[in-house]
């Protein structure tokens, strides 16, 4: 479970909240990261996953708080206007010549409506945060506790949180 | 009569976002823009008001990328007005968590950015498909770097372990056991990509640099330093003001920065492997000679050299760091507030990164100065293109603009504080 995004700007923030809400709600033995998008550390954090969940934040029009489930990963031409020169789409594509992806990527995207420097997760986008964190943690719950999912991650869980 | 523009919006594979602008008349360049998307200084404002212990935290979301960078310099200028000095074994996993840092933000510059450039590829992703085990390699390094940054920063990004005279927790000696197995390989691998890089084929070009990094009595200078300029001169980092003016462009939020008067000067790696060749680590020395470099290198497209240089040596000195680690006392020395003024530099990856903050007799941010490397280097970065591309502007206009864009990558600009979110086009699912 990877949340992705920047603390600075605004609901651009709302990746990292769906993750440390559900740092909380999960079994310790399902890694629960955040990442600023550096398509390296996805890459790492991801490796060997048999499923990872991506949440990060999205502008494509539709009403703040708008949860856009399963992003298809393969779909990366329209992300190129991301205004961060490095990011999802680009770990995707790195992976994918790594032979590094996930067998299940599964991408969450939260519609957000401000992205200003330090502005405010605004309403609508914490309401979609805790709703996300819940759906997952639900469905994490289930596969985890019906498959007994096989983590990778053994030197990534000393983050202390 | 011939007129020529080049015009790049949205350079690719620099952080955050830039544009450039390069116009020219009958063969003679007559204007060059250099526009940076920086956020206007909003966290100096951000600052005021604020308690004298947040700067730590509330800077280190400056960057993404390089957030302890900005945790350090922070630190170093509050514990500077307060009078207390972090020394020891605390200092020394300041270091540590430091080098992670370099490790991390190297390796994505390296090989996801800057290597692309001289093997013909549009991106590090493409290139990942025919140089595998290049990329398999800088994965380990981000690794052992995100390891080292998550085990004493509390997290992988913005740190949270960071306070003002320490840590809020230390870690046992037996934790950093297998920190050092990773950075063993790491450095091995370190090495490998130095001899790499070292074989590609850089362009012929030399700039008359002058450079400004921090130099320490016994160290590569990273955490801490006195500012020393090429020609020589040095002044104490509390001069700073004194010496590094800043003023604002009108086509930029970026401001550029005057050191003597005179813009125009250069920080980051070539800057620090010219003032301090001499104190990096025998073992770097060595990789940077058996990468045909000399004590000075001016060709900015070295610089991946010299980043790889500084990728072993930041390996190196941790893997010193922990050896020699004790547990301290006490995880952080007491800061009390103290009303007055305090200066701190550090190096962060792109180059010196300097605060200054005036406390008040309430212990209250009264006035915050955050001058980044990025600002610094801006006119330098235009005149280095103003140079390159003035001999060539009969290229085609594509070739011309991919050398514009290769120039401007060769510094590492980093443009704080961009937004990531995914600009999502719902119909093409």
């Amino acid at each position: 479970m990877i949340g992705v995004g920047n603390d600075a700007r605004g609901d651009d923030a709302a990746g990292l909240q769906v993750a440390r809400l559900l740092r909380d709600m999960l079994p310790p033995r399902i890694l629960v990261a955040e990442s600023s998008g550096d398509p390296m550390h996805l890459v790492a954090t991801w490796s060997g996953a048999q499923l990872a969940i991506v949440i990060e934040a999205v502008s494509s029009g539709a009403a703040p708080g708008t949860v856009h489930h399963d992003v298809s990963p393969r779909l990366t031409h329209p992300w190129q206007g991301s205004s961060h020169a490095l990011g999802l789409a680009d770990a995707i594509a790195l992976a994918a010549a790594l032979d590094r992806l996930p067998r299940d990527l599964h991408i969450y995207g939260i519609e957000g409506a401000d992205f200003a420097v330090e502005a405010p997760v605004t309403p609508a986008v914490q309401a979609a945060i805790r709703e996300t964190a819940q759906a997952i943690g639900r469905r994490l719950k289930t596969i985890a506790g019906g498959t007994g999912i096989q983590t990778n991650f053994a030197s990534f869980r000393r983050h202390p949180r | 009569m011939t007129h020529k523009t080049v015009r790049l919006g949205g350079l690719s594979r620099v952080e955050g976002e830039a544009a450039l602008l390069v116009r020219a008349h009958d063969g003679r360049i007559t204007d060059l823009q250099l526009n940076i998307y920086e956020p206007p200084r909003f966290f100096e404002a951000l600052l005021r008001g604020r308690s004298y212990d947040e700067p730590p935290d509330i800077t280190a979301r400056i960057c993404g990328i390089c957030p302890v960078a900005y945790q350090m310099s922070a630190c170093q200028a509050i514990e500077a007005a307060c009078g207390v000095d972090v020394s020891g074994p605390l200092r020394d996993l300041r270091l540590l968590l430091y080098y992670g840092e370099w490790i991390e933000s190297h390796t994505l510059h390296v090989f996801l950015l800057h290597a692309p450039d001289f093997l013909g590829y549009d991106s590090g992703m493409a290139m990942a498909v025919h140089h595998r085990d290049h990329m398999e390699r800088a994965l380990a390094l981000k690794k052992a770097g995100n390891e080292l940054v998550a085990t004493l920063g509390g997290r992988a990004i913005h740190p949270v372990n960071v306070r003002l005279g320490g840590f809020y927790r230390v870690p046992r000696r037996q934790e950093l056991a297998p920190l050092a197995e990773q950075l063993r390989r790491a450095r091995e691998h370190a090495i490998t990509t130095a001899a790499w890089v070292a074989g590609f084929d850089f362009p012929d070009v030399q700039h008359d640099y002058r450079f400004l990094a921090l130099r320490h009595p016994d160290e590569y200078a990273i955490l801490s330093g006195t500012p020393t300029v090429s020609e020589g001169s040095t002044f104490p980092v509390q001069q700073w003001p004194a010496h590094v003016v800043e003023e604002q462009v009108p086509y930029s939020t970026a401001v550029h920065a005057r050191l003597d008067g005179a813009g125009g000067y250069l920080v980051g790696a070539l800057a620090r492997y010219a003032i301090n060749f001499d104190r990096l680590s025998p073992l770097a020395r060595a990789v940077a000679r058996d990468a045909g470099l000399e004590d000075v290198c001016r060709n900015p497209f070295q610089s991946i050299v010299v980043r790889a240089v500084e990728i072993v040596h930041a390996c190196d000195e941790a893997l010193r760091v922990i050896d020699a680690y004790t547990e301290p006392d006490t995880p952080a020395v007491p800061v009390e507030p103290v009303a007055g003024t305090g200066h701190g530099a550090s190096e962060a990856p792109r180059g010196t990164l300097y605060h200054r903050y005036r406390i008040d007799e309430n212990g209250l941010i009264a006035d915050a100065d955050i001058v980044p490397p990025t600002a610094q280097n801006q006119a330098r970065i235009e005149m280095d293109l103003h140079e390159l591309i003035a001999p060539r502007l009969d290229l085609p206009q594509a070739e011309l603009a991919r050398l514009c864009e290769r120039a401007v990558r060769n510094h590492d600009p980093c443009i704080s504080c961009s937004a990531h979110f995914l600009d999502l086009n719902i119909d093409a699912r």
